[in-house]
């Protein structure tokens, strides 16, 4: 079979593509070298809405990113994924910072970024964030900023696309390209696939698969940000707190959560190692430094988790998204930070490029943009869990303690489409192990969950997949001899 | 939705929370308990190594015979329980809410409530270990449910972080499956465990107890490949250059425990420092008809003292029930204990006026191992109210002293109560 469009990557850039293009009469497919969607830069994201003002005019990722913040409040009605906008600070500690502050409004409103404002007013300011630190002399106040999950995104457009026809391929890493008679060849560890149009969204490996159909016009770098995790008893804060921008990045945050912890974060470093995704002792102390200049009350001792995320950061420092020399492939690379924003915007885009390339966009009468929202436990009122649990029992089976996840939750994140197949995709899908224990007391009921429904032993249950199995062997099985005579390991 | 109504409902149905229903149904009294496992016993069930029932049996049990003797005694008294049932809220009013697959959502009115919910384990967030997140990273509770109650094995190559009981404990039974313990790193000069257990756990294996050190990274993109561990300085910061490797494929994590009051807070009532709900010296919490004992209200460090103090908050219950229940209840007057001088904490948190008369059990834990102390009780103004030797004090053993305050003739009026362990003043001489 020839699909009408392959598109390379299963972050949010890509799923997002293939939900936006399962609009149109194409056969899609998206492959995913991971075992599961949201495994790369998606996951460990600070999930920031930017308002837009950030990045310089010069840029096309400041306009997709403004364009990209309008078209949220749609998209989160349509696909039912955790979005809020609860605004943000940009925080001045300096008098001269105001004069910054004034210019990102000016050129903000010009550019229809709706309600920026700077507030000087410290006692307004403190009544609007109680937590921040009283040497405030002012903040940019940009309402518009919002704070998504990105990978309950990426997986509510994975599900939809899929519900929409798009094939999902997971555990397909691709390995060589060839292009011959207007098709793509695109070979993975497994299988074949061939395709009349290629999208890269391959995120940090984006440059890598360009070059695979020799076209090497750009360079992609991994940039390493670490955050900390505290627990929602600790401290819970109003908005997004930014310091004042440096050259590199947006600097340290700290940051709300949707499900009420906070997080700081991330510090920025180069790196050279596309899968170091470590924390180190330093940037988890410089990135505590950072927030505290903030939020002094920072509860340092009430961290649940720590972890490090790679940005994609192009030599451009810009997005690049190109209809390329190679007829019917487009590069979508480089999607930095406002790169979640822009999200729904750079699919846009896409959807122009096809379009420009003759590939003929009919819409389908049968589309449902619609992503039914998950049932969740927490959502119920006593009377309709009481109705709930009398229908299907597995509603009263409370799993995980901390964040009261009953097993129906975890057996329906398991058998949505694209659903999860490791424990850490139904963590991140249902969050059985997201709270104080961190998977403690439900990491056995988990594995067993997962072992039944997807037919599998305990041994062959995985954190995240391939080669991250949890558990190595049964008890006293070194007592057993393995056919070779040794002692079975 | 199903509703019951009890004279006494209690949240837990572990050691601590059969030995106090036990107590509250042998007084007449109706009792519930509520188990979110899907059998009574909790996490003793997993303690099958031996060391348990000395003082409450005077003999020496396992876990699960230990626990299993309150289990028979319960089914023999005819107590009811719901298992597999978790708790999801419970109110100032007592009216808890719980859930479960066989009836759905079901209220509970209570006249007292019982905490026993027990504790938690710290995890590898909590004490922040840079590195990679593969999988191979385990609570040393969580290794010991794999392997002595689902019979399977979380990896062969062990590092252990952290010396306490737990930790140890997995050391020796790890050792026992075949595994390899490569080391027990502890990042205090002492161990945090028992001295028994640093004894029969890991010198009677040859297993290798490095303190000072940490576990400063961890390697390995998928499954855990090794750690390195640094030798640490008296502010815990790490000492550059004295890294080691050590190759393994496990790391398990035993750095502490923390009381679970989730449901505690949530409900209201106050939370002392150390994470468990604070009580006065009936165990009653801040919220009129609440009590909590065993884990939920204090990391203990036997079995038999939590037995024993979950008898008194049943008794507690009991009294409150026929004394106090529907009655309008003055405000008491209390006085506050306060930690000093090396004590981490002490229970009970505040000591009713009313009660002066009579015994009262402190419990306490030091801050750091010392010799030849004295434990000193001051009031407010500064008045020794109480002194005690003792030999030695380590953080690991948890200290109880049974004390009436007014044979102690204390001060009426005195209102705070300060714990402290001191040198003695003829051991300072002495070094002087």
């Amino acid at each position: 079979m020839i699909y009408d469009v392959i598109i390379i990557g299963g972050g949010v850039t890509g799923c997002c593509i293939a939900r936006t293009l399962s609009k149109y009469d194409l056969n899609i497919c998206l492959l995913e070298k991971e075992g599961e969607v949201a495994s790369g830069t998606t996951k460990a994201n600070s999930g920031v809405i930017h308002a837009g003002y950030a990045a310089e005019r010069e840029y096309i990722k400041r306009y997709l990113s403004i364009r990209g913040n309008s078209l949220y409040t749609q998209a989160a009605k349509e696909l039912n994924f955790p979005f809020k906008r609860i605004g943000s600070f940009v925080v001045a500690l300096e008098d001269d910072q105001i004069k910054e502050l004034e210019e990102y409004r000016k050129k903000g409103i010009e550019d229809g970024i709706p309600g920026l404002e700077v507030i000087l007013d410290t006692k307004k300011i403190k009544e609007m964030e109680p937590h921040l630190t009283h040497e405030v002399v002012g903040v940019l106040h940009a309402p518009t900023a919002g704070l998504a999950s990105p990978y309950e995104l990426t997986f509510a457009l994975a599900e939809n696309a899929a519900t929409n026809g798009v094939k999902f391929f997971r555990n397909h890493e691709v390995v060589r390209i060839k292009h011959q008679d207007y098709t793509f060849t695109v070979r993975t560890y497994q299988s074949e696939f061939q395709g009349r149009n290629l999208i890269n969204a391959a995120g940090l490996y984006a440059a890598r698969i360009s070059k695979m159909l020799g076209l090497d016009y750009f360079s992609i770098m991994p940039r390493k940000g670490e955050y900390i995790l505290f627990d929602r008893n600790a401290i819970q804060l109003n908005k997004i707190l930014f310091p004042m921008a440096t050259k590199v990045s947006k600097g340290i945050l700290v940051c709300p959560t949707l499900h009420g912890n906070t997080f700081v974060g991330p510090n920025a470093q180069n790196i050279t190692d596309f899968e170091d995704i470590s924390t180190t002792t330093a940037g988890l102390k410089e990135i505590l430094e950072g927030g505290m200049k903030l939020v002094p009350s920072l509860p340092a001792r009430s961290s649940i988790r720590n972890f490090a995320g790679l940005r994609a950061v192009p030599d451009t420092y810009d997005f690049i998204i190109d209809n390329t020399d190679v007829y019917g492939f487009i590069n979508v690379a480089g999607i930095l930070s406002p790169g979640l924003t822009a999200t729904f915007a750079i699919a846009e885009k896409v959807v122009d490029y096809l379009e420009l390339l003759g590939v003929e966009l009919k819409e389908k009468e049968d589309y449902n943009p619609i992503r039914p929202k998950p049932e969740r436990f927490k959502d119920f009122t006593k009377e309709e869990l009481d109705k709930k649990i009398q229908e299907d029992p597995t509603w009263g089976r409370i799993i995980c303690r901390c964040e009261t996840i009953p097993e129906r939750e975890i057996i329906n994140a398991i058998h949505a489409p694209v659903g999860a197949n490791t424990v850490d995709g139904v963590k991140f899908r249902c969050r059985p192990g997201m709270g104080r224990c961190q998977g403690g007391f439900c990491r056995p009921r988990v594995i067993e969950i997962l072992s039944r429904e997807l037919g599998k032993s305990y041994e062959e249950i995985t954190k995240k997949g391939e080669d991250s199995n949890i558990l190595v062997g049964r008890t006293k099985d070194f007592m057993l001899k393995s056919e070779s005579g040794g002692i079975r390991y | 939705m199903k509703s019951y109504e009890v004279d006494v409902a209690v949240i837990g149905g572990g050691s601590a929370g059969l030995a106090a229903a036990i107590v509250v149904k042998k007084a007449g009294l109706q009792v519930l308990i509520i188990e979110r496992d899907k059998e009574l016993g909790g996490i003793t069930l997993q303690c099958i190594h031996n060391g348990f029932g000395l003082h409450e049996f005077k003999e020496e049990l396992t876990g699960p015979e230990y626990v299993q003797r309150f289990i028979n005694e319960a089914k023999k008294l005819d107590i009811p329980s719901k298992l597999d049932t978790m708790v999801i809220e419970f109110t100032p009013n007592k009216t808890i809410y719980a859930v479960n697959n066989r009836e759905g959502l079901i209220q509970i009115k209570a006249k007292a409530i019982i905490l026993a919910m027990g504790c938690r384990e710290r995890t590898r967030g909590a004490i922040n270990i840079p590195g990679f997140r593969p999988a191979g990273i385990y609570t040393a509770g969580q290794a010991q449910r794999f392997v002595n109650i689902e019979g399977y094995l979380p990896g062969r190559t062990y590092v252990i972080l952290g010396s306490g009981d737990i930790g140890m404990i997995m050391a020796r039974r790890l050792t026992w499956e075949g595994c390899q313990v490569k080391a027990v790193v502890e990042i205090q000069p002492y161990v945090s465990g028992l001295l028994r257990n640093q004894v029969q756990c890991l010198e009677d294996y040859d297993i290798p107890l490095i303190t000072t050190y940490t576990v400063t990274k961890i390697h390995g993109k998928d499954r855990v490949k090794g750690v390195t561990i640094s030798k640490v300085d008296r502010k815990f910061d790490r000492i550059i250059g004295s890294d080691k490797f050590i190759e393994c494929d496990t790391l398990l994590l035993s750095v502490g425990l923390i009381p679970e009051n989730e449901l505690t807070r949530e409900a209201g009532a106050e939370i002392s420092e150390m994470g468990g709900p604070i009580v006065d010296n009936n165990l009653e919490t801040t919220i009129e008809g609440v009590f909590a004992c065993g884990n939920v209200l204090q990391v203990h460090d036997l079995v038999d003292l939590v037995t024993a103090e979950a008898k008194r908050a049943g008794l507690n219950a009991i009294e409150y029930i026929k004394e106090k229940y529907g009655k309008k209840i003055e405000k008491r007057e209390k006085i506050k204990c306060i930690s000093g001088e090396n004590v981490n904490y002490v229970k009970p948190d505040l000591i009713n006026k009313s009660d002066l008369s009579k015994d009262i059990i402190f419990t306490f834990r030091v801050k750091r191992p010392d010799r030849r102390i004295l434990i000193q009780f001051k009031d407010d103004k500064n008045k020794v109210v109480f002194k005690r030797k003792r030999r030695y004090v380590i953080p690991s053993e948890m200290i109880e002293l049974k004390l009436n305050l007014s044979e102690q003739q204390i001060d009426p009026d005195c209102k705070s109560l300060e714990v402290e362990v001191i040198p003695r003043p003829e051991v300072l001489i002495e070094e002087d």
